[in-house]
């Protein structure tokens, strides 16, 4: 086990570094950097900047150095010293703006995580051992729309709905009078008060293709003879069908994690900017749209560090559950 | 000449096939081409079959948008700005209360909000707008290649109005505009996959033909690319689009950005049917018999998986679909003066938009999610009927 687990860590190395290089290029994709943009919103403001100034701040900021020279700082700065780069229109370090941001995206998406498993796992055995009955369609029927709405869409309608018939809008995290109170109870069943539309919207799609993938598997499982053998000796079907065959089942639950994760970052990301939600999202945005590259950046890597480090835990999970699977 | 007899035996009778279940196709499926059974069997799939009807309209509409469409998609009327849809009729009453075939509207009666003065229309189905099919309205010119100005359907008098999805903020045709949005709507995701397909099967039949380093650095490549969460690099890659750029230009680098991260199923799938292939019979058969590599490859094996990767591209047009219109409807994708589903999606960003015009959002949401469940549909229904033979 402790083979497979260093094995696996192992293979992340070039996965990181893949990752770094495209948070990177994305970083030095606009054009002109941060001091072309200064040295105009400083003319714009009638000041006279002088040429040597200029070259002064591009030296600070390692503008002239050759590329692989500017990532190599960039990237040392992160790993031994925790800094992600300046923030030019905040005027602070990335560092200081993103962690808070990060956590609220994580806690978001575990939230969704759990909700996912949640509502697939008893919708996914329902309709594998009661297939083509009338609640398996409606639940494929529902399925399939759950796939077919976009993220962003789905959060517009319910924001119109209950606006519509609840005379509430449902932006934000916290209704007004919480936003900046210490945490309590109250402030908490608030929070849940919110959260339950962004964690139906981003849970939705990743909730119809495990069920899919839930039911697919468990079907398989079913026409097996040991289960067969099992309804022969005329155990009770609740324990023939949980004991072994939804144990079976359960790895695609755990391997999950690997694709349903990075989906669910992504949505966290459109959602949030829709509901107006204080995490990653709306931040990365307005980074992006007034090219305060190293906070897009830095967003932009630790959402892919997020969902890369979710996949090692689902493989170590899926490794502990199976043994078959640490020993090729 | 006794060597040629066994041609003279029983006719020649095609590949030795699994033949479908009895009665399931016409025509005799035993000596039916692989794209026969294949269409027999997807053809049996009816919401496969509907689904693709879906896709043709859409194709259809995007294709001669300027002639379905009642006006131009700048055309705006300040003075009916979010005005409610217009119900289409077939039968005016008249005051003597006899009833005739007159092609309608109903027209708008004004009203004013007493405390905030602000002027709103509401469908008055007292009024009538006499409309007719292929009635002279807005120029346009045609593909590019001559002008006219018939339309579809149209009011008849050129001062009349006739929104039959209602207007936008501007007092635009949301009818038009969803129309003329089609077109770059379909096109993105079909021009996005044509890339996807040249990256994805070139890779991935490199990267399962020849296996060993060049298969490893390939799939390390698609786990990386694959391991990203989408939205927040096609964020990333969209917004350092200069804002200089043509719209002609950001359409094709949007496509670009889309593209470039939807190849990865099909190289998986492609690799995957050439570790399986490449060990056959008939591959063996053509390099003993000298064939180039790249003949082996392009003319032996991929032929033969061209259902398959039919299959996948088709699943794969959704997701492409979806990435535009969510670029677009965060502001970095498209922006006006092209109008694509997520442009006009973009309108209807606040509540207080959706409230006060509904339509803007449920429209083109509509045709986002129709077309996307069609795709899913058609592609689900040919990756079933994709391998005839198997039962």
């Amino acid at each position: 086990m402790l083979r497979y687990v260093i094995k696996r860590i192992f293979y992340m190395i070039p996965t990181l570094f893949g990752l770094s290089l495209i948070a990177f290029m994305i970083i030095q994709l606009p054009p002109g950097d941060y001091v072309t943009s200064m040295i105009a919103s400083m003319q714009d403001s009638g000041a006279n900047v002088d040429p040597r100034q200029i070259e002064r701040l591009r030296e600070i900021y390692g503008f002239n150095d050759p590329i692989w020279v500017q990532y190599l700082k960039w990237i040392g700065g992160i790993l031994f010293r925790g800094d992600f780069g300046y923030s030019f229109e905040w005027n602070r370090p990335v560092a200081d703006l993103i962690w808070e941001r990060m956590g609220s995206t994580l806690a978001i998406s575990v939230a969704s995580l759990l909700f996912v498993w949640a509502v697939a796992l008893p919708i996914g055995i329902y309709s594998a051992v009661r297939r083509h009955s009338v609640g398996d369609y409606v639940f494929t029927f529902i399925g399939f729309i759950g796939l077919a709405v976009p993220n962003f869409i789905l959060a517009l309608t319910l924001m119109y709905l209950s606006y519509r018939y609840f005379g509430q809008s449902v932006g934000g995290l916290f209704s007004p009078e919480y936003v900046e109170a210490p945490w309590s109870w109250g402030k908490f069943v608030d929070l849940l008060n919110h959260l339950w539309i962004p964690i139906i919207v981003i849970g939705t799609s990743g909730t119809a293709a495990l069920i899919r993938v839930l039911r697919a598997n468990l079907t398989d499982e079913l026409h097996k003879p040991y289960v067969i053998t099992a309804k022969a000796k005329g155990l009770p079907e609740h324990r023939v069908v949980l004991k072994y065959p939804v144990r079976i089942a359960l790895n695609p639950f755990v391997s999950a994690i690997g694709w349903v994760l990075p989906e669910l970052v992504s949505g966290v990301t459109i959602t949030a900017i829709v509901l107006n939600l204080p995490t990653a999202g709306p931040l990365l945005l307005r980074a992006l749209i007034s090219q305060d590259m190293y906070l897009a950046g830095s967003f932009i890597l630790l959402m892919g560090v997020l969902t890369l480090i979710g996949m090692l835990v689902s493989d170590l999970l899926l490794a502990l559950l199976d043994p078959r699977i640490r020993f090729t | 000449m006794t060597a040629h007899t066994f041609i003279d035996g029983a006719p020649e009778t095609g590949p030795a096939t699994t033949p479908l279940k009895p009665g399931t196709g016409p025509g005799d499926t035993a000596a039916a081409g692989q794209w026969r059974l294949i269409w027999y069997k997807f053809s049996r799939n009816r919401l496969a079959l509907v689904s693709g009807w879906v896709i043709l309209f859409f194709c259809f509409v995007g294709l001669f948008a300027e002639f379905l469409a009642p006006s131009v998609p700048d055309a705006s009327r300040p003075q009916f700005t979010n005005a409610p849809p217009q119900q289409l009729g077939l039968f005016v009453t008249g005051p003597d209360g006899s009833s005739r075939f007159q092609l309608h509207v109903t027209g708008y009666a004004m009203q004013v909000d007493p405390a905030s003065l602000r002027r709103t229309y509401v469908a008055d189905p007292d009024q009538v707008v006499p409309v007719g099919l292929f009635v002279p309205g807005a120029p346009y010119r045609m593909w590019g290649l001559f002008d006219t100005n018939i339309h579809l359907l149209g009011p008849l008098s050129p001062g009349d109005t006739m929104y039959l999805l209602g207007t936008d903020r501007l007092g635009r045709d949301l009818l038009t505009r969803l129309v003329y949005g089609t077109r770059i709507s379909m096109s993105i995701g079909l021009v996005g996959v044509c890339i996807s397909l040249l990256l994805g099967v070139v890779l991935g039949a490199v990267s399962g033909f020849y296996g060993g380093v060049v298969d490893t650095v390939i799939q390390r490549i698609i786990e990386v690319i694959s391991s990203m969460p989408t939205i927040p690099l096609w964020l990333g890659l969209a917004a350092a689009i200069p804002l200089s750029w043509s719209p002609l230009t950001v359409y094709f680098v949007i496509t670009l950005i889309v593209s470039l991260f939807g190849w990865t199923g099909l190289a998986r799938e492609v690799r995957g049917r050439f570790f399986a292939l490449r060990g056959e019979d008939f591959v063996t058969a053509a390099k003993l018999d000298g064939s180039s590599e790249r003949r082996v490859i392009f003319r032996h094996i991929l032929p033969s998986l061209t259902s398959h990767i039919l299959a996948v591209v088709t699943l794969a047009l959704p997701t492409m679909i979806v990435a535009e219109t969510a670029l677009s409807f965060l502001g970095i994708g498209l922006k006006a003066p092209i109008v694509s589903w997520g442009v006009l999606l973009q309108e209807a960003q606040n509540v207080r938009t959706i409230a006060n015009a509904p339509w803007q959002l449920v429209w083109p949401a509509g045709a986002v999610v129709l077309t996307v469940l069609a795709y899913n549909f058609l592609g689900d229904g040919l990756r079933d009927a994709a391998d005839p033979y198997e039962s």
